[in-house]
């Protein structure tokens, strides 16, 4: 069963989203050619998802971060922490000098999100399984002091494996936290090979719909889609809501497109060329000058 | 007769009266607020109970997340869920972001007595010691524990406290105030010192007792903070007596034992040994027997002063 998208929206600026989407996705792609090690496939795959957050959905203050009333956004899947760093830069949380700086010794950009280092960072990820059960407590706690800031919590189709996600998957039903929506990003690869080969996880509509969720499907690469699950999911009431954004590992660059094999692998200096080619972006003036 | 109090009875208990006065204060529990007594705070403060149900992960996760918001959550089940079912939660989410989160787990120990090893926690002081940023506290008894309460909340960064299901002898005077890495002398002497934590403090006095009548005046210390430890105490202890004996209901590897070895050893070696549970796995039993069968009573306490304090 999945709910369908009707409305068309016509609000936010799609092209505008889709030109982030792209300067996120060179970002990722210099910053972990740089950095020499990271997470390429699964970085590549929420950039139009983070895209959509950073740029449209989320109530936030780059230059005030720990404003009481904001939207919260908790990368449950810690390794793709290339792609909020790149969002987090591109909005002003810290100079997009600094992306150059990923995972050396003593950068403000860890291997994975550290909320001690990085101005923008809720909590500590990268093992995972453990984003959504934070997400659910930040909830309850908004909740309680009666804020009406959302909690977005980003969640990989590998990272669903870990049974602490359906732990949490029942306290949020359980708890009616309808200020939650979590998006799980179905690249359909984990890092050691296809999901359905590792460890099959579907039917995940199915099951989440069965642990008391409210979900929809769409094409993670959609930005129109993406950003009306994102509209609907706030008028849901009275449970929390998942969003299946069906995910192409890779995306957007066709050596990396769904293989498993670049999911921990950052792309060399020649597959770096190639992919800026393809994505028609320049790594002339990066990180100080945007995307056309 | 020694009075005796529940330091679990007066965890609960001191943890509703705080939230009367502190809002931000909310509670987590999985599916033992009955044992864990944090079911008295429920009672008062639905809105800020949350059970978790038996998920104990999902709770610790819950509780970091209330924390970034201002919440000062208290997370509680047995100690060896809490520290072990738990433990990369705890790690993760919790200490390695060092989030104001109160860990405070009842039924340590083997005083656990009849539900046996699987739910006797003799590793989780060590488990919950070797986490950087962690605090680790068990209190001695009533008084310490209630004392405990109060100062974790006034202290911002993760906390674990362990609680027992049994009842133990009052030690520490009613106005006795504890501090966050003070260890306290309870009894002064020369010729040795019991360093120990929990129900083993009055353990350690009664040894102490006995070993007066044979002419050895021992001095007890109830180490009740076992991170960060009382350096000072323990150095001072060392030069003044000579011979350590450490004295704790729980594996002598990782931890009272070995905390005050490491101490000891780098700062001014003295003869030294370690009461506790010798690398063995608890089982079934009424507490007082398994205490006895384990070697955690106060002639066992003596009978290793006696051995170290010859080595002098």
């Amino acid at each position: 069963m999945e709910t369908l998208i009707s409305e068309i929206m016509t609000k936010p600026d799609i092209e505008n989203l889709k030109k982030w989407a792209r300067q996120l996705r060179l970002d990722v792609l210099m910053m972990l050619n740089k950095a020499k090690s990271g997470h390429t496939g699964g970085s590549l795959s929420a950039a139009d998802i983070v895209a959509a957050l950073y740029f449209y959905k989320m109530r936030h203050d780059p230059k005030n971060t720990k404003w009481e009333d904001r939207d919260r956004f908790v990368l449950s899947k810690g390794h793709a922490a290339p792609i909020q760093y790149a969002a987090l830069a591109r909005c002003g949380y810290f100079s997009p000098k600094e992306l150059r700086t990923l995972r050396k010794l003593g950068s403000i950009l860890q291997g994975h999100p550290d909320m001690k280092c990085t101005p923008g960072i809720e909590v500590c990820t990268g093992s995972l399984g453990q984003g959504l059960s934070m997400a659910n407590g930040m909830a309850l706690a908004l909740r309680l002091d009666k804020k009406t800031s959302r909690v977005y919590a980003l969640l990989g189709d590998g990272e669903v494996e870990e049974g602490q996600i359906w732990e949490a998957a029942m306290s949020a039903a359980h708890y009616k936290l309808d200020n939650i929506c979590a998006i799980l990003d179905f690249n359909g690869f984990q890092i050691d090979g296809a999901v359905t080969d590792v460890m099959n996880v579907e039917p995940l509509t199915e099951k989440w719909k069965a642990f008391g969720w409210h979900v929809l499907m769409i094409d993670g690469h959609d930005m129109e889609q993406i950003i009306h699950a994102l509209d609907e999911a706030e008028t849901i009431k009275g449970q929390p809501t998942m969003i299946i954004a069906r995910t192409v590992k890779g995306k957007g660059v066709s050596i990396f497109e769904g293989k498993y094999q670049y999911h921990g692998v950052p792309p060399s200096d020649e597959e770096l060329k190639k992919s800026l080619e393809e994505l028609g972006v320049s790594a002339e003036g990066w990180p100080e000058r945007l995307v056309e | 007769m020694t009075k005796l109090l529940g330091t679990r009875e007066v965890y609960g208990d001191t943890l509703s009266e705080l939230g009367a006065v502190n809002k931000n204060i909310v509670v987590l529990d999985a599916d033992l607020s009955g044992s864990t007594k944090t079911s008295v705070f429920a009672k008062k403060f639905p809105d800020r109970f949350f059970n978790m149900g038996v998920s104990e992960a999902d709770m610790m996760g819950t509780a970091a997340g209330l924390s970034t918001c201002g919440k000062i959550p208290f997370a509680s089940t047995f100690a060896i869920f809490a520290s072990g079912r738990a433990w990369e939660q705890v790690r993760q989410s919790i200490a390695y972001p060092k989030l104001n989160v109160k860990i405070v787990a009842s039924h340590g120990g083997i005083t656990v007595g009849e539900d046996g090893a699987s739910h006797q926690a003799i590793e989780d002081i060590a488990l919950m010691r070797c986490i950087p940023n962690m605090t680790v506290i068990m209190p001695c008894d009533g008084i310490e524990t209630k004392s405990v309460i109060h100062e974790i909340v006034k202290y911002n960064g993760p906390v674990y406290v362990r609680v027992a299901r049994g009842k133990f002898p009052v030690v520490m005077p009613e106005d006795y105030k504890f501090s966050i890495g003070k260890g306290v002398v309870v009894r002064n002497g020369k010729d040795a010192t019991i360093i120990a934590m929990g129900l083993m403090v009055s353990h350690a006095i009664e040894a102490a007792a006995m070993l007066e009548k044979e002419g050895l005046n021992i001095r007890v210390i109830n180490m009740s903070t076992i991170k960060p430890i009382d350096r000072d105490l323990i150095i001072k202890a060392a030069k003044e007596t000579g011979a350590i004996i450490t004295a704790e209901e729980h594996s002598i590897i990782g931890g009272l034992g070995e905390a005050v070895a490491g101490v000891v050893a780098e700062e001014f070696p003295v003869p030294m040994k370690r009461v506790g549970i010798q690398d063995k796995f608890g089982q079934s039993g009424l507490a007082e027997e398994l205490l006895a069968h384990y070697g955690l009573m106060p002639k066992d306490i003596a009978v290793a002063v006696r051995e170290v304090v010859k080595k002098k």
